[in-house]
């Protein structure tokens, strides 16, 4: 009897993919927005990394909700890891000296690297997500290798965090009343192309979400550990 | 070109299977984080640089510490 409805459920889906498959027309374009966005993508929002203007340019409120889904996640997290109570683990083994002298070289370049990465990305490869994830890798290597754990001052991360999301959203909200009626409308000029001061409103938002998405992760690692010590 | 992209892919998915077979899951993690590794490669190559980024950064360095976390806090060999 289960077995029955099961396979009779299984068709029933399988004929759902089928439908909605057949009605596809097979080996041709589906949308026009694609070819839009490659064409007048460096017209329209200024940005050399056609990535960039998509997430930012033509897609910065779907770009807003994912910040949001970090900032809940990063929450969640430390709400959740604070009610539970605190267990000893086994002893920390010192870091060798490899790690030491790695740590205190690359650090600063781990560092210097994401800030490149998220202030250029209207112009590289990269833009705030990828650079704040390097910085945050960067605090990785700094947990690893000091052997007294120093923390993260959770004020200033917060800091960073809550002023990121801020200036996002005000500069979504400045466009919104300055421009026409639509969110993130990029108010400021577009500047010379391919330089650094270019792109209008993109540069200052990836900032900000470099910041933030910066001090978001470390900050998940530090709770994480503080709670394993 | 095709050799070196042939070999990155048969090194992912051996390292892939070994993360699903390991007991050791310290050993599994650090077989997940090469599968990672070798997938920001493979973007690169695809042209996908951005996305390669993300995937270094994020799937290499900090879930592989998420995870080495969490199997401190836990056991480390799975019965």
């Amino acid at each position: 009897m289960k077995k029955g409805v099961s396979i009779i459920l299984l068709l029933i889906l399988l004929w759902g993919v089928v439908a909605a498959l057949s009605e596809m027309p097979f080996g041709k374009a589906k949308l026009e927005v694609a070819g839009h966005y490659t064409d007048y993508g460096k017209e329209d929002t200024g940005a050399a990394n056609i990535v960039t203007s998509v997430v930012l340019g033509y897609r910065g409120f779907d770009t807003l909700g994912e910040v949001t889904v970090l900032f809940l996640a990063c929450i969640g997290l430390a709400v959740v890891l604070s009610t539970l109570k605190k267990q000893g683990c086994g002893a920390r083994q010192t870091p060798s000296l490899i790690l030491n002298t790695g740590f205190r070289f690359l650090f600063p370049l781990i560092l210097l690297f994401g800030t490149y990465v998220f202030m250029h990305g209207h112009l590289s490869p990269g833009g705030g997500f990828q650079g704040g994830a390097v910085i945050a890798s960067g605090f990785v290597l700094m947990y690893l290798s000091v052997p007294k754990i120093k923390r993260l001052n959770h004020f200033v991360s917060t800091l960073f965090e809550s002023v990121g999301g801020l200036i996002f959203l005000v500069i979504g909200l400045i466009g919104l009343k300055l421009g026409s009626q639509y969110f993130l409308n990029n108010f400021l000029p577009n500047g010379e192309f391919n330089t650094l001061l270019s792109a209008g409103i993109i540069p200052v938002i990836y900032i900000a979400i470099g910041f933030k998405v910066g001090s978001e992760l470390s900050k998940i690692i530090d709770v994480l550990l503080e709670e394993s010590e | 070109m095709i050799i070196i992209v042939s070999v990155l892919i048969i090194i992912m998915l051996a390292a892939a299977v070994a993360a699903c077979i390991f007991k050791d899951l310290l050993s599994a993690t650090i077989a997940s984080c090469m599968v990672s590794l070798i997938a920001a490669v493979l973007f690169f190559f695809l042209q996908a640089p951005d996305v390669a980024m993300a995937e270094a950064s994020i799937g290499a360095a900090l879930v592989t510490a998420v995870f080495v976390i969490a199997i401190r806090r836990t056991r480390r060999y799975e019965e």
